[in-house]
């Protein structure tokens, strides 16, 4: 007895080692990232590096809105982020509420074909759907950008889910009132969905916010481009400048990050559904 | 009682125009979600197939049908089975340690106490971040003139070597972002799938004398088998799309050696302009895709029916 408590301590010890290395090596490099974008450029390139070395500055901080148009990025990336969201998040509770409670002719048949989109990955259909938006005349458009995004599969997968765990006859009530079906929807069944359509909102609005490649291929030119595509060009093209990308970075990070520690699980539930959109 | 019956009798005929209105009511309300991925989805699907036996300039006139001769020049072409070799490389050396990794972690902080929810938080912080702000934040820190990783690795007494112009280490580093990045959003799928074991079977094997292995591998591995799967699935389809820390990294390069499927696309169709050719890579890559999940969804379940 005496032997296994010592052998569980022994175990407990090393658990707490290797997860106290393992905080240690995720936040290292944000922290790194907090402190360089505070420096001036000659202490960050000194040999050897060190963390905390020469005076603290705001310089950086002054220099990203010149050297880059990143208040444009940021504007951008708010403008699609959060109309995306908003939209899709609409269409996506419309549309799975529909599936879930409602009959109509070619329900099953649809609802089939938007699982299969959940097969299809974005870089398969991401030439085409290029070709399809420059025809159209909207590449370097927020509508060209935000469109085709308007609606997502796995949105309307979850949020039909959700609605069919719901109580049968739930809506009937309204029903018996004479309630039509839109008021029925908006005024019964939204409000019983509020935690899933907020964990939906964050999973939408914090995809767009990252998404590179999307944003990339839809804009050919700094007036709508988004800020990863942004920072990632300017990484790209220019003499680096760390303090200065360290501030983007900062800045590119800090909304999502004062949402996430507010509202932790939202954002851990929303996170995780997206494991679910293969 | 007569007022219920009424409307029994009143909801029974008014049943055939109420049921169409019904009906009605549910084709709007899809309808935004099915036009949108009509235009966006199905027919861009379609087009990716007729695009692929094409050829056509940036202006996308000149349509030129090339027969099967993109997918000859396919099966020739030296650059599109290096990117696949690349990309197989990627996904074989992440999926596994990924998993095994974000597993062990799970276990590790399982139990509820405030500094697991505190490492819990902290590990998720890369999953809510952007792969373009921590590729380059990784790259400054390896980078071998400022890095400080860099520099503690020296200490530690390593040769370095510039990591990311390395032929050789390039792919590794870049494996090893994605690994610490995706760290907390598979530990946060695998903590789900840990907790919805019954403490009951545990207790049940330590009263029959089972070790800390023991029950990792009679209870947990099997109780786990469908999130695994899941996992692993998911895994591997993420990994055979990878292309943010390549492109913000690498570009591909050095030498290519970095250069994966989604990559060659992208350059093949943005950068070259061959937008014809770049569809049938890209057929390509959904084929392969999904040829692999399905046939590791398979031997996953099957495994799972093994073990049952």
């Amino acid at each position: 007895m005496k032997r296994k408590i010592k052998g569980s301590l022994l175990g407990r010890m090393i658990s707490l080692l290797v997860l106290l290395l393992l905080v240690f090596i995720i936040l290292y490099p944000f922290i790194w990232m907090v402190v360089t974008s505070f420096k001036a450029e000659a202490d960050i390139v000194s040999w050897p590096p060190k963390l905390f070395s020469g005076e603290f500055g705001l310089q950086s901080y002054k220099d990203i809105w010149e050297r880059i148009p990143f208040l444009t990025y940021y504007r951008n990336t708010i403008i699609f982020a959060l109309s995306v969201s908003l939209i899709s998040l609409t269409f996506d509770t419309m549309a799975g509420y529909a599936f879930a409670r409602i009959d109509f002719k070619g329900k099953n048949i649809m609802f089939l074909l938007v699982m299969g989109t959940l097969m299809v990955p974005f870089q398969v259909i991401m030439v085409p759907l290029f070709v399809e938006v420059y025809k159209m005349n909207l590449i370097n458009t927020y509508l060209g950008m935000i469109l085709p995004r308007a609606t997502n599969a796995f949105g309307i997968f979850m949020m039909r889910s959700f609605f069919i765990s719901l109580p049968k006859g739930l809506e009937e009530a309204g029903r018996i009132d004479g309630a039509g079906e839109f008021k029925i929807f908006r005024k019964i069944m939204l409000p019983q969905c509020k935690a899933a359509v907020i964990s939906l909102f964050i999973f939408h609005f914090m995809y767009q916010w990252n998404d590179l490649l999307y944003p990339l291929i839809m804009t050919t030119d700094d007036s709508h481009k988004t800020l990863p595509a942004g920072i990632a060009s300017f990484m790209g093209t220019h003499v680096v400048e760390y303090g200065v990308i360290m501030a983007g970075a900062c800045l590119s990070i800090l909304p999502i990050l004062i949402v996430y520690l507010f509202a932790q699980k939202q954002f851990v539930q929303g996170i995780a559904m997206s494991g679910m959109k293969g | 009682m007569p007022l219920l019956l009424y409307r029994r009798v009143y909801t029974m005929k008014k049943k055939s125009s109420l049921g169409k209105a019904r009906e009605r009511a549910g084709l709007l309300f899809v309808l935004p979600s099915m036009t949108i991925l009509t235009i966006f989805v199905f027919i861009p699907l379609i087009i990716s197939f007729v695009f692929s036996f094409f050829k056509f300039d940036m202006m996308f006139n000149n349509f030129e049908f090339q027969k099967l001769d993109n997918y000859i020049r396919l099966f020739q072409d030296g650059k599109f089975f290096n990117a696949l070799w690349n990309t197989v490389y990627y996904t074989v050396c992440t999926v596994p340690v990924q998993i095994m990794i974000s597993l062990i972690v799970a276990i590790l902080i399982k139990k509820q106490s405030w500094f697991n929810s505190f490492c819990k938080t902290v590990f998720f912080i890369p999953a809510i971040c952007s792969m373009t702000v921590i590729s380059i934040i990784w790259s400054f820190l390896i980078n071998k003139d400022i890095g400080m990783f860099s520099y503690w690795l020296e200490l530690l007494g390593f040769e370095m070597v510039d990591l990311l112009n390395s032929p050789v280490w390039a792919m590794p580093t870049v494996i090893l972002v994605g690994i610490w990045k995706n760290l907390g959003f598979y530990m946060v799928i695998l903590l789900a799938g840990l907790n919805g074991i019954d403490e009951s079977y545990y207790e049940a094997a330590v009263m029959d004398g089972a070790g800390a292995f023991q029950k990792f591998r009679k209870i947990t591995i099997p109780m786990m088998m469908p999130t695994l799967s899941f996992t692993v699935v998911n895994c591997i389809i993420g990994s055979f799309q990878v292309f943010d820390q390549v492109y913000v990294m690498t570009k591909g390069g050095p030498l290519f050696k970095t250069q994966t499927l989604v990559q060659l696309i992208y350059s093949t169709a943005f950068e070259s302009f061959d937008m014809g050719y770049a569809s049938t890579i890209a057929v390509a890559l959904f084929a392969i895709t999904f040829v692999v999940s399905v046939l590791t969804f398979k031997h996953m379940t099957r495994e799972e029916d093994n073990i049952a």
